[in-house]
């Protein structure tokens, strides 16, 4: 577990012992549905929404806890407040597909989510691939395999486009995996290796 | 061009878990409040601080909102159904697969994924200068950057319906279900009503600053279709520069309902080439009772009547022709 949740940051400019403290003064949430409020609602000294800010994500297996804003999106938490870096900001509108993790087993660009949207589900990032003693997944070695990328910066995003494609086609032609990535932009224009690669990681792991 | 800033300002956010208590709540912030679907039209206006929302709403976790199920005769899809759901569920590809198909072909799985079909049909325009920022009619202003401006860019904007402003609707299913007759369920504080889909998207004529009836405080939460068109003879085609992500240059969706080759009754809707999806009565006229291809030429021709172009999309005209003959032929080559 990392160790720059709740240490790094302080709503509203309050020292981590303010906070805290009020964390616990604010008590129950009584409007329905109400949940947290950023800076918009709430005074520039109290900060009862920040209660609600500290949230659990499930990530890669782990559940993390961490200070999320309201208007923070989830390739902001992952890769600014968990160190999750592997996932790319490309274009920051959902036009490019860098920034692709698994929500629930279904890609999603996690440059245009809220985190607080995927509270309570489980969120899987590149870093979550490889086994606990550094083995690669099938779908890695068989990218490595096949050298499919460049300069790789929209290769975490290709494999786990590629990754929950899979789960809803395991053995796909190579037209159907190409149009299954198709939210995935090679600034390389290297697709061809690509999907070469991917195809050899998919027979990597059907073959288990 | 997106630029890229520090990240959005910020908001108060409420994730209620019913109905009810959403309506509460957007009727108790009114035109303070943001609804959030997918948000994947949402965010990239919040993060170009073009729309700055005191407080969103996101209907994520209201599970009475998603999902497809029957009542009656009529199939009814959650305003909050992603892109991929319609898409894939077997009853709307058996029954209604004009809809499945256009869902399909809307911008990228992910954005499939996550984006709903409430979102999508009540997504605002692409106009970029509307969307940019500027002041213009849309905005509130007293100009309009793409039709009147000697300068203005518009090959993707309006060749039917302008009133001022030139924008259109860049949805892909809002004509697959203007095509189906759909009916759309909108609730607030004070009740339910039931719109029919042409009355739900509006023309710069009537409201130049949106493109649905949607107010604050409504909640669009049912999108029903009924089984007037259910099983019928479909065409659902998009022409776009690329083919993955690109809003449509002009898409077209159609029904019809055939004995033999002969045509009985259709529906043709064009989309991106108004503000809202575009009816095209006077084909519907020109082919009823008539053979498919005794009367494709002929229909096709007229199919762009009545349109007025501006200095860079005239283009649009040709594809409208091409596609309603299509259309009637039932293929992609004719
Ligand atoms: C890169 C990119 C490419 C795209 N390409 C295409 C394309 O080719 N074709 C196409 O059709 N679309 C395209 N889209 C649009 C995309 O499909 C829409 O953004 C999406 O469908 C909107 O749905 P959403 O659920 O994300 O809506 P949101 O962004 O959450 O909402 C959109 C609007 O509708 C309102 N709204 C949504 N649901 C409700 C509700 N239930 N009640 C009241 N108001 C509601 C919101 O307040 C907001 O104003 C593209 C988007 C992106 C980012
Ligand atoms: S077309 Fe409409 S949205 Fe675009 S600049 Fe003109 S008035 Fe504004």
């Amino acid at each position: 577990m990392d160790t720059f949740t709740v240490e790094n940051i302080r709503p509203g400019g309050m020292t981590r012992r303010q906070f805290i403290k009020s964390v616990i003064a604010a008590g129950a949430v009584s409007s329905s549905g109400l949940l947290f409020s950023g800076p918009a609602g709430a005074g520039p000294k109290t900060s009862p929404g920040a209660v609600e800010r500290l949230i659990t994500l499930a990530v890669n297996g782990q559940q993390r806890r961490v200070d999320v804003m309201p208007q923070e999106t989830l390739a902001q938490t992952l890769r600014g407040k968990l160190g999750l870096t592997g996932l790319k900001i490309g274009c920051d509108r959902g036009e490019c597909g860098a920034c692709t993790v698994l929500v629930d087993d279904v890609p999603m660009y996690a440059c245009s989510i809220l985190t607080h949207s995927v509270r309570g589900k489980n969120i899987l990032t590149i870093e979550g691939l490889a086994r606990p003693d550094g083995g690669l997944h099938p779908l890695q070695q068989g990218v490595l395999d096949e050298q499919g990328f460049q300069c790789g910066y929209c290769a975490p995003g290709f494999l786990m486009a590629t990754l929950g494609y899979l789960k809803t086609n395991p053995d796909p032609t190579r037209q159907e995996l190409a149009h299954g990535v198709s939210g995935n932009i090679c600034r390389c224009q290297d697709y061809d290796k690509i999907l070469t690669a991917l195809m050899r990681g998919a027979e990597y792991m059907r073959k288990g | 061009m997106a630029i890229i800033r520090d990240g959005m300002a910020p908001f108060d956010l409420y994730q209620p878990t019913s109905i009810e208590d959403a309506l509460s709540l957007a009727n108790r912030l009114g035109a303070d409040a943001w609804v959030l679907a997918g948000g994947l039209d949402s965010l990239e206006r919040f993060k170009d601080r073009i729309k700055r929302p005191k407080a969103v709403i996101d209907l994520g976790n209201i599970d009475e909102l998603r999902g497809v199920r029957r009542e009656g005769e009529d199939l009814v899809i959650g305003s909050m159904t992603t892109l991929t759901e319609v898409s894939l569920h077997p009853e709307i590809r058996a029954r209604f697969a004009l809809l499945a198909e256009a869902a399909g072909e809307v911008a990228s799985p992910q954005i499939r994924n996550q984006g709903t079909i409430g979102g999508n049909i009540s997504q605002d325009t692409r106009c970029w200068y509307y969307r940019g920022g500027w002041d213009c009619y849309r905005a509130g202003g007293g100009t309009c950057y793409a039709g009147e401006s000697l300068e203005g860019q518009n090959r993707e904007h309006a060749i039917f319906g302008a009133e001022g402003c030139v924008a259109v609707t860049p949805s892909d299913t809002a004509p697959a279900l203007v095509a189906l007759e759909a009916r759309l369920v909108i609730r607030n504080a004070g009740g339910r009503r039931e719109v029919a889909v042409d009355d739900y998207f509006v023309g710069p004529g009537s409201d130049i600053t949106r493109l649905n009836v949607l107010k604050a405080g409504d909640l669009l939460t049912e999108i029903r279709l009924p089984a007037t068109w259910a099983g019928a003879t479909f065409y659902f085609e998009k022409v776009h520069d690329r083919p993955v992500w690109d809003f449509p240059l002009v898409n077209i969706a159609t029904a019809m309902h055939l004995s033999g080759e002969r045509i009985d009754r259709s529906r043709f809707v064009l989309g991106a080439v108004a503000a809202r999806p575009w009816r095209l009565p006077r084909v519907e006229a020109a082919v009823a009772g008539s053979l498919r291809n005794a009367v494709a030429d002929s229909a096709s021709r007229i199919a762009a009547e009545g349109a007025v172009p501006l200095k860079n999309n005239g283009y649009k005209m040709a594809l409208a022709r091409n596609l309603v003959k299509r259309a009637i032929l039932g293929k992609r080559e004719s």
